[in-house]
């Protein structure tokens, strides 16, 4: 393992201090147990996003603590859930009287531990549950599709909405609304390393790609021999249309996302292979984003995930952010 | 069943991860993330460094105590599932004296209720459960019939925690992370049982030491 590491245990909260310093106008993070929340608090009345996850998806979901988007979010320790007494500080520090929203990542671990922090929570909160990913089937007998690169979309359309005033229940419906607007799926070609595993999570051959790829270094769907862009471009947009059954002519968001070890020139690259299918099924893009923004440590590979916008998604997706890894209109 | 003796098999269940940590984590690589054995040592730790002030406790304290320290240092979904455990175990003995395998089959019964209220699954979704409740249902019934040495009861509650632990191989999980497998699930024992089985087999031996030692 060739990593950029003092000690692997301290690996998260020296990672932490960096974020902290390097971002000091827009954050700060507080350790034991650790959050990540606004340098400046917000106005009194306003909704408080909370999100949180395991670590090693960065910028996900710290990276978009600040203006218009959370105000706090909880790191775990690599790929594992955070735990309910750092959602509970997070809110503590965070409240503003307008109540707590939780976005949670359709994990177990994510939800069972987000579960137990709302119920421990003395502040009215209600949680909105991401399940983007189509790789996944959807059924009572499963434990549902997983939240992946949509996350952030949510973050950024809610967090738009409590910056302009919307009640808990307003924020709740428009996560809930945008959610179902959204569908991913990813694929990746190498595996990834958990500094405390020391190895790969999984062995895979130099010339396959796993398809339908958790951003956990969990296996997919199946494995294949890789593929042209192209293919892989039909292969996932086709699966995301056959989820979202766009109208002909319907606005998308197209956001292409790098796990961590592609290169953005890639990800360019399948930006114009998704865009190429998507005006064959005549679905107009009007809005993108392309980069490294849920990655998976330093694996290579890379999701498509396309997000059907309305009035409302596109106003408060246009509308001003101050972030770490998204900045615009300020 | 005292606080004392709750803390000496806890460290033994540490014993016991630190030996079989290589197999676990590649049961756990094989379906899950790989992730299990660091977020269980790191929870085990956590008690540990908190011994002397949980002796101290009644074991209705000490075992959810050892819950909260649980959920807030495991994380994933074994940390909310192990916590359960232990606070649903201490709601019995906190109002009830542990002197009899009656009382003992109960507050283990309570502790697997609430690990499936929370972990909503059952018998054949392929997770931990597949361990806890045969082995939770057996000690129940065991202790009411009451016609076994304590030796034989802990073999057979071992027997049957081996048995759960094996069964999960052929099922395709329904709950968990390996349900994104689907079928290729099928074949590899849940970690998350053979975590339970080995908590199982760790409280039997040391149980059983004691009887012998006498």
């Amino acid at each position: 393992m060739k990593k950029i590491i003092n000690d692997v245990d301290n690996v998260l909260t020296e990672s932490l201090n960096g974020f902290a310093l390097a971002h000091n106008d827009i954050l700060k993070v507080s350790l034991n147990p650790n959050f990540i929340m606004r340098a400046e608090k917000s106005k009194t009345g306003k909704v408080s996003l909370i999100s949180g996850g395991g670590s090693g998806h960065e910028p996900l979901h710290s990276g978009f603590v600040g203006f218009g988007m959370l105000d706090a979010a909880c790191p775990g320790q690599v790929f594992t859930s955070p735990t309910p007494d750092q959602m509970i500080a997070a809110s503590e520090a965070v409240d503003n009287g307008g109540g707590i929203l939780f976005i949670v990542k359709n994990y177990s671990g994510d939800l069972m531990n987000f579960e137990m922090a709302s119920e421990m929570l003395g502040i009215e909160n209600m949680t909105v549950l991401v399940n983007d990913d189509v790789a996944v089937e959807d059924s009572t007998y499963t434990t549902g599709r997983r939240g992946v690169a949509g996350t952030l979309i949510i973050e950024k359309v809610v967090g738009s909405a409590a910056e302009a005033g919307a009640s808990l229940a307003e924020c709740k419906a428009l996560g809930d609304h945008t959610n179902k607007m959204i569908a991913s799926m990813g694929i990746a070609f190498t595996s990834c390393t958990v500094p405390a595993a020391g190895k790969p999570t999984f062995e895979i051959g130099h010339d396959e790609m796993e398809i339908g790829v958790g951003i956990h270094g969990e296996p997919g769907r199946r494995r294949e021999k890789v593929k042209r862009a192209e293919e892989i471009a039909s292969e996932l947009v086709d699966s995301i249309l056959e989820d979202l059954k766009p109208e002909k002519n319907t606005d998308v968001l197209l956001h292409i996302n790098g796990f961590g070890g592609t290169p953005l020139m890639e990800l360019y690259l399948l930006f114009d292979s998704a865009a190429n299918e998507l005006q064959k099924k005549n679905v107009k893009i009007s809005r993108s984003l392309v980069g490294n923004y849920t990655t998976s440590l330093e694996m290579a590979g890379a999701s498509i995930t396309v997000c059907k916008l309305d009035d409302k998604i596109i106003q408060h997706w246009d509308s001003p952010v101050h972030t770490a890894a998204l900045r615009w209109g300020m | 069943m005292n606080s004392e003796m709750i803390i000496q098999i806890i460290k033994e269940v540490q014993k016991a991860y630190e030996a079989n940590a290589s197999e676990i984590e590649k049961l756990d690589q094989a379906i899950g993330d790989g992730d299990h054995v660091f977020n269980m040592k790191r929870g085990i730790l956590a008690i540990l460094e908190i011994d002397k002030e949980l002796v101290s406790l009644n074991p209705g304290q000490a075992l959810n105590k050892i819950g909260m320290t649980l959920l807030s240092s495991i994380g994933g979904a074994a940390g909310p599932l192990f916590a359960s455990m232990f606070m649903g175990m201490a709601k019995v003995a906190d109002s009830k004296e542990l002197d009899n395998y009656g009382t003992l089959a109960e507050m283990v019964s309570s502790g697997v209720q609430l690990v499936k209220q929370r972990g909503k699954a059952d018998v054949g979704d392929k997770t931990m459960l597949d361990v806890l409740i045969p082995v939770s249902e057996l000690f129940s019934e065991l202790a009411e019939r009451n016609d076994l040495s304590k030796n034989d009861m802990l073999r057979q509650l071992k027997a049957e925690a081996e048995r759960g632990m094996l069964s999960t191989k052929d099922i395709v999980a329904t709950r968990g992370r390996a349900s994104y497998l689907g079928e290729r699930a099928k074949g590899h024992i849940d970690p998350g049982a053979r975590s339970c089985q080995l908590f199982v087999f760790t409280i039997c031996d040391y149980l059983m030491d004691q009887e012998e030692n006498k």
